[in-house]
């Protein structure tokens, strides 16, 4: 189908015409190039803050940091060992990655069941799961803190935020999955019906191989989802060694609310995750954003 | 037959088991749990203790300056500020969201813009908080917007400090994070808008504000609905920025229901006022449930 940019192109005539269409045309840039740098602007005066030696960031602007040039790692060094931002980082990871796999696979399952194999109560079923989407967190909080309180003291641990995350996660993931798994061809499905294959190794062996770009979008959704969050950790996450660097950061800023070189550290090293995600895999981000859109 | 269908049907069936109880026990039960808790007092253990009726709705409507205060003006509280969100956000979000796809798309570093634009999207709004709360501290050798005002003359500014302004700062803050989102999702729909109907309009002598009102608008209105209630939920769950930046102050003055929420139930004390606020919060989110639910019904019965 012809585009957009295509068109725009086509409009192009004679010589004076283009004279007419740079003139205006130049506000265009020059907005353009304005609000990209007005937002590049903070992530940028917080990665440079984040390498500048204490007293520079105390007597000049990170803007001054250009001419001056006196750079240093230093900063990361302390704020990995002698806050335990280091042991944060890793907080967050054995948050994250449970908590990535275990809705993209109960959510896998369930979205087979919904696309494919008949039951009572289907469709009602799946049309709950969908109002369940946009629940918000705050609603669970208290019951589920009790419940993981009295029950195994989920809380200490890591299984409370796990479970929590699933919760939360397996809306959308059935949702997604089961959207992408009903345009897969139901021929296929069929043929392998008739050959005896079971609807457990038709998951396996055919869906799930089929579906690996919509699998990959949901997983990058949820694994940042979880990685960035704060208030279900700050909740879940009783004991202060278990914690993720989203609740471990604002108490730096409690207790180190002058040190900014330590907190311009903690903050990227909070965003390098994300942003090797975003630039490595940026069309399943994309995606997955896109379809995560209805829960926000 | 019917034997095979039968096992078939509740094969279906354990497909979906695992998610469903998950789903009861961890998302339903407490939903349930919590909407019955604002019914009462509440202890420290979060029991039902002390069954109050509609009083913490009663005393969180009328009795409370902190969430809803009608009393002075500009009206103040958490559920006012929410509201000064839902309209600063969301209109501003739009508005450069939408503008920088129609232009974006007319450039030939319409990839490095969007880069740029779409960055923040991927952060925590925990490092978005510190981010900006960088670029908002009053010392000007830090914060890049005072040391802006200091360069060019300018009083500098409390950003967070000031009552008057913390709002507006914050519900900037999340703007910079929130406009790649808008921007994407309305550029893929502007993409794929038939190039033959702008071209036609073109050639028919429409200028190009003309073909953006009458022809792009009314084509994109799907899409822009869609991020328009994606920026709703928004509104109304947002909390980590304000925990982060602010903590709710200077004072309550940034206090939005979110964080009210939190401050009520785990601060001070006070389980079944909580619930309470997150209970408005599910009635204030009911009609994008039941709007989500229909659209998806009315899609399978056109498909």
């Amino acid at each position: 189908m012809a585009t957009v940019d295509q068109a725009v192109q086509l409009t192009a005539g004679t010589r004076s015409e283009r004279l007419v269409r740079w003139l205006t045309r130049t506000p265009i840039h020059i907005a353009l190039v304005a609000i990209s740098i007005i937002w590049l602007v903070p992530t940028v005066g917080l990665a440079i803050t984040s390498f500048r030696q204490p007293t520079d960031i105390a007597n000049s602007g990170w803007w001054h940091a250009f001419t001056q040039w006196d750079w240093t790692l230093h900063n990361y060094g302390s704020v990995i060992h002698a806050t335990g931002m280091g042991h944060a980082w890793v907080n967050s990871l054995i948050i994250t990655v449970p908590a990535t796999l275990l809705p993209l696979t109960l959510g896998a399952l369930a979205a087979f069941g919904f696309a494919w194999i008949p039951f009572p109560f289907r469709d009602t079923l799946f049309l709950i799961i969908v109002a369940l989407m946009i629940v918000p967190i705050q609603t669970s909080l208290v019951p589920l803190l009790k419940l993981f309180a009295e029950h195994g003291h989920l809380n200490n641990g890591y299984w409370g935020i796990w479970l929590a995350h699933t919760a939360f996660g397996l809306p959308l993931a059935v949702f997604l999955l089961r959207n992408f798994f009903i345009t897969l061809p139901k021929d296929l499905i069929e043929a392998a019906r008739m050959d005896g294959a079971s609807n457990l190794s038709i998951f396996r062996r055919i869906v799930v191989p089929l579906s690996v770009p919509a699998l990959a979008s949901f997983g990058i959704f949820q694994f940042l989802w979880v990685w960035n969050d704060l208030l279900m950790a700050l909740i879940f996450v009783s004991d202060p060694t278990k914690q993720p660097m989203t609740v471990r950061i604002p108490y730096l800023l409690s207790t180190y609310g002058q040190e900014y070189n330590l907190l311009a550290a903690a903050a990227f090293l909070l965003m390098i995750v994300p942003l090797i995600v975003f630039f490595a895999l940026q069309r399943y981000f994309v995606q997955g954003l896109l379809a995560g859109s209805v829960k926000s | 037959m019917s034997l095979r269908s039968g096992v078939e049907r509740l094969q279906g069936f354990l497909f979906v088991l695992p998610a469903l109880v998950v789903l009861a026990i961890f998302l339903i039960y407490p939903a349930y749990y919590t909407i019955r808790l604002a019914f009462y007092e509440g202890d420290f253990h979060f029991g039902f203790f002390h069954y109050l009726g509609i009083d913490n709705f009663k005393q969180l409507l009328t009795n409370d300056k902190d969430f809803l205060d009608l009393s002075k003006f500009p009206p103040g509280g958490a559920l006012i500020n929410n509201l000064r969100w839902l309209i600063f956000y969301i209109s501003i979000s739009l508005l450069i969201g939408v503008g920088l796809a129609v232009l974006a798309v007319r450039v030939r570093y319409e990839r490095f813009v969007k880069t740029a634009i779409f960055l923040p999207m991927a952060i925590s709004a925990v490092a978005v908080g510190i981010i900006w709360l960088f670029v908002y501290s009053p010392d000007p050798d830090i914060g890049v917007l005072n040391g802006l005002f200091r360069g060019v003359g300018l009083h500098e500014q409390s950003w967070l400090g000031n009552p008057s302004l913390v709002n507006y700062a914050l519900i900037f803050a999340y703007i910079w994070a929130s406009v790649g989102f808008v921007m994407v999702v309305l550029s893929a729909a502007i993409k794929g808008l038939p190039a033959d109907v702008l071209e036609a309009a073109r050639v028919d002598g429409a200028n190009e504000w003309q073909i953006f009102r009458r022809i792009m608008f009314p084509m994109l209105s799907l899409p822009i609905s869609v991020v328009t209630i994606w920026l709703f939920i928004n509104v109304i769950k947002v909390f980590d920025i304000i925990y982060v930046m602010t903590g709710g102050g200077p004072g309550t003055t940034s206090r939005v229901i979110a964080f009210t929420m939190y401050e009520e139930t785990f601060h001070n004390g006070r389980p079944g006022y909580g619930a309470a606020v997150a209970a408005i919060m599910l009635v204030l989110i009911a009609p994008v449930m039941i709007l989500n639910v229909r659209r998806f019904r009315s899609e399978r019965v056109v498909g």
